[in-house]
Parts: structure tokens; C-alpha cells; sequence
């Protein structure tokens, strides 16, 4: 009893039985969770499936309308905003900024939950940004206004800023789903080398099958605010759970080449 | 280094405009009376100079500079936290609600009520101007993303339906009608000592709250979301910032009348010259606006053959300059 009382609080973020509403639309529905540490996490499913509302639920940005949602075993309601913030960073899908602000300053703001009113950045901190930067490939941009990249550069930027954070866990809101496929593995590169160095845990709310199959270790599905299953790719990414979740056939088989499993629709049922 | 520019060139500014006038004075002379007004000592100065120096002269000037330094430092402050380079006090409407609540007052005055008008004119101001600020917000789109033009238009709708109702007030104001036209002009000629009391408290306490929290704002531009997942209570902020700047316009409006666009075109321009850096631009801002109007100011009271109010004047010269800003976003398809 001991031990699973430990570990159950030894998981990252307990979800139990969590309703979540817009108005009167039921956009979340009795979701009971556990998402472990060093994992990395897909959250799969239609458009309107609930994806945003549960990565906004996560980081405390909507508060859910009944159940429980434990983080490092304490509610989430009783964690201050800047307290939460050295834990979790968020990297949305669109990251667009208003003036023109530098690449380094953006990606230095990931610093501000570690800083007092008073203070500023010190040499600690410099070099993180600068790590950072690097890690991302962005740092010959740094002295560029973010407005003027283009887009896989400017979600390189938000990455980074999210990375300097120094979170336990990173929430990707489609963060890669505008960029072309060059930007969106080398974005998944520098995500996986964290999750692998540094036990990073990465939760994804995700289009793209294939891409879920190549970059999580763990996928849920929901449907209509419902958690329709989860578990590892093998036993969840099969033809049955996408036509129950798409209404759409699929085959999948594992890939050499890419080393994971790889969904493909037949051409001829869309009128090829 | 930029802010003690700033600041010596203000300074400048404000000796030199207390020598221009209708009666010369040399600087020297300016810069003894205060001396020794402040310290006692040197020489007893002529009570003449004295008088224009103290009593006149230099109430207008301070105000000109605290008012000026308001407004600029409101208008950085919207642009910042409604994510849109066009956002001011003038634009957003809540000059026009300020000047609405101080002619409401000034009508009350003409029929029944009987209250202390350097008093009740300000709170009056103020009940107007976050009055309209909700109403402008609401039409805006109420909490969700402000978007820039839907925010524009509400601000001039609302100052459009503003403006006609201080029609109304003037048309009921009768013979007390010329007061009411002060508002809607601006002017500063009728600042005096009393009103600093209550500007400069003001003014300098709402620069300080706005510095505190301009890291903040740095990071608000970004986008709401981004802000609150690095532990920004952005709901809180931006009500708060937005409750101080409103406070700052009513107050700046009840000293001197509606003076438009001085907070799009100070931030504006610095932001352009400086970097949009909230933690260097809002000191830059109160500091350049000071000086543009007392500047201005100058220019309408000493050097034009007959004074020109101060509100028509910035409106003449910013509001072309706010056109081609806007001419500019649309060409950059932002």
C-alpha cells in the first residue's frame, strides 16, 4: 500500500474524472489521467477533439469545471503562476509578436519565472540563452527582430524560449504543424535530445500521424472530448483505433527505414 | 545615457521656455528667482520677474511637461499591453471620455449642483474615461484577443457618440458654453499650482507603477497565452495597467483639455529610434513627451502671433503622422 501510495504521487500530473465546458458545450469529459516523468507524450485527435483544452487545462490556463488535476502531487489550483512556470513551458502553434523585439530578448523572457522583481539576468543566465540558442540553431539570428524571420525560424525562437524556461515538461500546442518538414525535424531533434539528456517530459498535441509514430513514446486519443485510448505506439496506433477515432481507413505497418511504425491511406478512396 | 539625454534636453527645454514670452527674461534671471525662491539664497530679485517666472510662467511649464510626460507614457503603455502600435488615450476614446465627464460636471454645475470644481473635475474626468474605457472594450470584443482595427474602431465610434453628447452638453450649457469648449480644445494656459499638486502625484506615481511592470509588458507582447504559462497574471496586470493609465489620462485631461495623439506619436517614435524595450521606452516616452509639449506649448504661447490652443496643434501634426502609421501596418500586411 506504501509503495503505490508513493507512486502514485510519484507521477507528474494526476488527471481524475475532469470535465471541462465552453459555455454549455462539453469540450472535455470525465478525463482521468496519469502522465509519468521522461516520457514523451502525443495527444491525437480530430480538430474540436479537446487537444488545446487539456494542454490549457495542464498548464492551469483553464481551470476544469469538476475533478481533480494533481502536478507533483499538489492541485494545480494551489501552485502560484511563477512556481508553475519553472515546471512547465508552453510552445503554441502560432508565436507572433507585436514590435520588434530581438531573437535574444524573446528567447531571455523564457528566464523570467527564475528572476526576482528586482533582478536581472546574471552570467548563469546568459549562458543558458546562449546554449540555448545554439542547441536551436538560431544563434546567428540572435540580434534579428523576431517579426522579420520566417516561420520555422520564428518557432525555433519559441521553442528556444521555451527550453530556457528550464521546465520539467514541455507542452507543444501543433507547434511544428506550419512548418515544412526540415524545421519540424529539427525541432524534434533538439526536443528529443533534451527528453533523452535531461529527462524532459513532452506531452504534444499532434495532427500528423507519422509524425506522433516518430517522435512520442506514448500516444492518447480522444475523440469529442472523450479519452478513447492510450498507451504505447504498438498497442494504440493501429487501423481500428484511427477509423473508431477519423472515420478514415488506414494501413499500418513498421517502417526500416524510419525505425517506427507508419501509417498510409489508400489513394483510390479519395478519388485518385 | 539615452534617459539622461532626455532629461538634460527637458530641463533645457523648460529654462529656455521660461524666458520666452511676452516679456523677455534672460536665463540667468530665470534660473536666480528659483534659486532663491528654493534655497533663499543670492540676490532679492525684482518682484515683476519674480511674479511672471513663478506664478505664470512656471505652473504652465511644469504642467506642460508632467501632462505631456502622461500621456506619452499612457499611450506606450496601451500599445503594449493591446498589442497595437495604434492604441493611445486620444484614439482609444478615453480622452473624449474624460473631456465628456468634466463638461457633464461643468453642465451639473450650470442647473443644480454645487460642489469644489478642482475637485469634483477630476474624479468626474476619471468616471468618464474608465467609463468609456469598459464600453470601448466591450464593443472591442470583450476579454478575448483585441485585435487592432476592431479596437480603433470601437475607440472612435465611442469617441464619435462622445462628442456629439458634449454637443448636447454644450447646446444645455448655454452661456457657460466657452468652458466647455476649453475641454474639447486643450489648452494649458489655465494651469496653476494647485493642479500640479494633484498632476504631479499622479503622473509620477503612475510612471512608477508603469516601470514596475515593464518587464512584463515586454513579455505580454508575446501573446496572452505565452505570458501566462511564464507565471504572468495577464488578466490582473493588463486591468491594473489599463485602471493606472486611464487614472493618468483623467487627471492630464482635467489639468489641460483633450491634447490628441501626443501618446501615439512620442512612443511611436522612440520605439522607432531606441527599440521597443518597455524597460528603456516608457522613461524615454515620459521624458520626450515632456519635452515635445512643453515645446509645443511654447510655441503656442511665445513665438505664434496669436496662441493657437495646444490640442488643435498636436492634432494638426499628429494626426497626419498617426495616417501614414497606418498606411505603413497595411502595407506590411500586419
Amino acid at each position: 500500500m506504501a509503495g503505490r501510495q508513493a507512486r502514485v504521487s510519484g507521477s507528474l500530473w494526476r488527471l481524475d474524472e475532469v470535465d471541462f465546458c465552453y459555455g454549455r458545450q462539453p469540450v472535455l469529459g470525465d478525463f482521468s489521467y496519469q502522465f509519468e516523468r521522461g516520457c514523451c507524450y502525443g495527444v491525437l485527435g480530430p480538430n474540436g477533439s479537446g487537444k488545446t483544452t487539456l494542454l490549457d487545462l495542464l498548464c492551469g490556463l483553464l481551470v476544469p469545471e469538476s475533478g481533480a488535476i494533481l502536478f507533483n502531487g499538489r492541485p494545480l489550483a494551489d501552485w502560484r503562476p511563477r512556481a508553475l512556470a519553472r515546471q512547465v513551458a508552453l510552445v503554441p502553434q502560432e508565436f507572433a509578436v507585436d514590435f520588434d523585439f530581438s531573437v535574444r530578448m524573446v528567447v531571455e523572457m523564457g528566464r523570467y519565472p527564475h528572476l526576482g522583481r528586482f533582478e536581472d539576468l546574471d552570467d548563469h543566465d546568459h549562458v543558458l540563452v546562449r546554449k540555448v540558442m545554439t542547441e536551436l540553431a538560431i544563434d546567428g539570428l540572435a540580434d534579428r527582430p523576431v517579426n522579420r524571420l520566417s516561420g520555422g525560424e520564428k518557432q525555433r525562437v519559441a521553442v528556444a524560449r521555451a527550453l530556457a524556461q528550464e521546465p520539467a515538461v514541455l507542452l507543444l500546442d501543433e507547434a511544428t504543424s506550419n512548418l515544412d518538414i526540415f524545421h519540424t525535424l529539427s525541432i524534434i531533434g533538439a526536443v528529443r535530445s533534451r527528453v533523452r539528456e535531461k529527462g524532459l517530459t513532452v506531452i504534444a498535441a499532434l495532427h500528423d500521424l507519422n509524425q506522433a509514430a516518430f517522435f512520442c513514446d506514448r500516444l492518447l486519443f480522444l475523440k469529442q472530448g472523450q479519452l478513447i485510448c492510450h498507451g504505447l505506439i504498438d498497442e494504440v496506433l493501429l487501423p481500428d483505433v484511427i477509423d473508431d477515432v477519423y472515420g478514415v481507413q488506414a494501413q499500418v505497418v513498421y517502417n526500416d527505414f524510419s525505425g517506427c511504425r507508419q501509417v498510409s491511406f489508400r489513394a483510390s478512396d479519395y478519388g485518385r | 545615457m539615452i534617459g539622461v539625454l532626455l532629461s538634460v534636453l527637458l530641463l533645457c527645454a523648460m529654462l529656455i521656455s521660461a524666458t520666452m514670452g511676452f516679456m523677455k527674461i534672460p536665463a540667468v534671471d530665470v534660473v536666480a528667482v528659483i534659486v532663491h525662491k528654493i534655497t533663499g539664497f543670492g540676490a532679492v530679485p525684482d518682484p515683476v520677474v519674480a511674479g511672471i517666472v513663478l506664478d505664470v510662467r512656471l505652473p504652465r511649464i511644469i504642467g506642460a511637461a508632467l501632462v505631456g510626460g502622461a500621456l506619452a507614457v499612457c499611450g506606450a503603455v496601451f500599445q503594449a499591453i493591446l498589442r497595437n502600435p495604434l492604441a493611445d488615450p486620444y484614439t482609444l476614446g478615453i480622452s473624449s471620455g474624460a473631456a465628456f465627464g468634466a463638461s457633464l460636471l461643468i453642465v451639473l454645475q450650470v442647473f443644480v449642483l454645487i460642489l469644489p470644481t478642482s475637485l469634483s473635475i477630476p474624479v468626474f474626468a476619471f468616471a468618464g474615461s474608465i467609463a468609456t474605457l469598459f464600453v470601448v472594450l466591450a464593443l472591442a470584443g470583450g476579454d478575448r484577443r483585441l485585435s487592432s482595427t476592431s479596437l480603433i474602431l470601437s475607440g472612435v465610434i465611442v469617441a464619435a457618440i462622445l462628442s456629439a453628447a458634449i454637443g448636447f452638453l454644450k447646446f444645455l450649457a448655454d452661456e457657460q458654453v466657452g468652458i466647455i469648449i476649453f475641454w474639447l480644445m486643450g489648452s494649458l494656459s489655465g494651469i496653476s499650482w494647485t493642479n500640479i499638486a494633484l498632476l504631479l502625484p499622479v503622473s509620477c506615481l503612475g510612471l512608477v507603477i508603469c516601470l514596475l511592470f515593464s518587464r512584463e509588458l515586454n513579455i505580454m507582447a508575446t501573446g496572452e497565452r505565452t505570458a501566462a504559462t511564464l507565471g504572468i497574471h495577464t488578466a490582473r496586470l493588463r486591468w491594473m495597467l489599463l485602471l493606472v493609465c486611464s487614472l493618468m489620462t483623467a487627471i492630464s485631461v482635467a489639468v489641460s483639455g483633450i491634447i490628441g495623439f501626443v501618446g501615439l506619436i512620442v512612443p511611436h517614435l522612440l520605439r522607432h529610434l531606441f527599440g521597443p524595450d518597455n524597460r528603456r521606452l516608457i522613461l524615454f516616452s515620459f521624458l520626450g513627451g515632456a519635452v515635445l509639449l512643453v515645446v509645443a506649448d511654447t510655441l503656442t504661447r511665445a513665438v505664434l502671433p496669436s496662441e493657437v490652443p495646444i490640442g488643435v496643434l498636436t492634432a494638426l501634426i499628429g494626426g497626419p503622422v498617426f495616417c501614414v502609421i497606418f498606411k505603413k501596418r497595411q502595407r506590411d500586411g500586419r
